[in-house]
């Protein structure tokens, strides 16, 4: 993104209005931040509203009742109700809090929960910093919101939210490990960190056939595809593993004594965590932004880009000292009406559809299965992960560096060239 | 190629959302003090003693592991990248690596480190010598 925002500046902004083309680099990048961050804040907000709502109405789907169905047209404005409700709920802290610590903790959940948003690409070219080191940052800001929850679980002078704490700890900090290591499956595979670059190399095949995911590909990231979604259920409390909020016998768990917009917080950043969980998934194991009928609108070799169209749109020379020149903002704007500025926005958009839409999938088959497991013990919860899931994992690495350096073997690949 | 300042404008950015919630909740919400508004909630029972317990081992055990192995996921990040041109080689080296560890899981294993709560088996065992 930085390297866009230079060119905007230097080559669009500078021929538009001088004076502000000549802002320092760094000011013009801080404002682009700062109006990029809007997006990615609102988009989770969105998530999390729409799927307050959506595992609302899926529950009452699997449970043969209504879900929230009053305010607004099928009850779709019921999370905007809930979220004006707990704005104006009273913010109590118990006598015997940790007064810095509770008060910092949703605060630190929910910074935690928005930092991988920075990495995680949306399509092929909306990523807002497509990083060399993409999967390792959003593992490692993914355990942030481990202090958080410790904090939150231990801040408050209550046995239920120490609890449940202290189960979030140790089954966020166990999983951490087997999901690490699935996703290492990839890298090993793909031979790069980079999450865009990770799921570019799963196009081709009618968009669909090359995904890591499918056993022709590797058999190994088959296997950690399906143990990277239960690290993740583990790792964003979710049922089966959601034994730390256990209503029935812990109350709320770590957020027990939370209340109003700090409750909130929590919740927001549950249902975002979940969202990273799943587009990682989505982005390693699923083709990310592929999907079939997308190489259709792919842009030809040598057709020109968007910031060659603008490029070429804001030449009109102009006397120097000229504050703000019209004809130049008149041909960036004309760009807006060519073809060529669509195309390449509808291959970004419909990248974008795919990924989302098969997050939200995942997503789905999340809530989904809230309705359909028991909840599991403790001791099964580590058990799994630690006797099961991070001996596989550890097999599924070594299986994958196999695969890459002794074959290139792809089943898919060999036979498409058989029949040739 | 990229400088990290972003990251922390970023950061700022993100941090001042739920800042600013706070404030508009602190403004529009309720405030009261009763006798029982202090205490914490543990289902209606009034609360005896602190919450400030001591937690069993196994905790501290799971936080112990994730410490030996993450910090082996750490060194395969550096190897899984360059897994292609590090070839044989490599591939040998961190055979070796992940064998240590492996050997250390399967001596915790033993060991019952791993092992949370009642034990199954050894119970079930002890229940049929009794029945026969």
């Amino acid at each position: 993104m930085q390297e866009f925002v230079h060119f905007l500046q230097h080559d669009v902004l500078a021929r538009i209005s001088p004076p502000l083309g000549a802002l320092p680099d760094q000011i013009v990048l801080l404002g682009a931040i700062l109006v990029g961050a809007a997006p990615i804040v609102a988009f989770m907000a969105v998530i999390a509203m729409a799927w307050t709502y959506g595992e609302r109405r899926i529950a009452g789907f699997i449970q043969a009742r209504y879900g929230p169905n009053r305010v607004g047209p099928e009850g779709v404005l019921q999370p905007l109700a809930d979220g004006i409700k707990l704005l104006a709920k009273e913010d109590i802290a118990p006598a015997g809090a940790d007064r810095p610590l509770y008060e910092l903790a949703p605060l630190l959940v929910f910074v935690g929960a928005l930092l991988p948003f920075v990495a995680l690409p949306f399509s092929e070219k909306w990523v807002i910093s497509s990083m060399a080191a993409g999967v390792f940052y959003v593992l490692a800001f993914e355990a942030i919101e481990v202090i958080g929850i410790i904090m939150a679980g231990w801040a408050p002078n209550s046995k239920w939210s120490l609890y449940g704490g202290m189960r979030l700890a140790a089954q966020m900090v166990a999983y951490e490990i087997p999901m690490g290591l699935c996703l290492l499956t990839v890298v090993a595979l793909a031979g790069t960190l980079n999450l865009g670059q990770i799921c570019q190399m799963q196009g081709g095949a009618f968009g669909v056939g090359n995904w890591m995911v499918w056993p022709w590909v590797s058999p190994f990231a088959t296997l950690a595809f399906f143990m990277f979604f239960v690290g993740g259920l583990a790792a964003t409390k979710r049922a089966p593993f959601d034994l730390p909020e256990a209503e029935s016998e812990l109350v709320a768990g770590f957020h027990t004594e939370y209340s109003g917009i700090r409750f909130a917080f929590f919740f927001m950043a549950e249902y975002a965590a979940m969202y990273v969980v799943c587009a990682v998934a989505t982005v390693c194991f699923l083709g990310g932004w592929h999907g079939p009928f997308r190489e259709w609108l792919a842009p030809a070799a040598g057709a020109p880009t968007i910031s060659d169209l603008l490029g070429k749109a804001v030449q009109v020379k102009t006397a120097d000292g000229a504050w703000f020149v019209w004809a130049n903002l008149w041909g960036a704007l004309s760009v807006l009406g060519k073809w060529a500025f669509w195309k390449p926005m509808l291959y970004e958009l419909l990248g974008a559809f795919y990924l989302i839409a098969k997050s939200f999938f995942l997503l789905f088959v999340m809530v989904w299965m809230r309705w359909t497991l028991p909840r599991i013990r403790i001791d099964q919860v580590i058990y799994m992960c630690l006797k099961v899931l991070l001996p596989f994992s550890l097999l599924c690495v070594l299986g994958a560096a196999a695969q890459t350096v002794f074959t290139d073997w792809n089943l898919l690949h060999w036979l498409l060239s058989a029949g040739k | 190629m990229q400088t990290v300042w972003p990251l922390f404008v970023y950061l700022a950015a993100a941090a001042a959302v739920p800042a600013g919630m706070i404030m508009v909740s602190f403004v529009l919400g309720a405030r009261h003090s009763d006798r029982a508004t202090g205490e914490p909630y543990e289902s209606g029972i009034v609360s005896t003693g602190s919450a400030r317990l001591r937690f069993p081992i196994h905790f501290y055990l799971v936080a112990m592991f994730f410490v030996i192995f993450d910090l082996e996921a750490v060194f395969l990040f550096a190897w899984a990248v360059a897994v292609r041109e590090l070839g044989w080689a490599g591939f040998a080296e961190a055979l070796v690596f992940i064998g240590v560890l492996v050997a250390a899981l399967a001596y915790l294993w033993r060991l019952g480190a791993l092992d949370w709560g009642p034990k199954p088996f050894a119970r079930l065992s002890h229940s049929r010598h009794k029945d026969s």
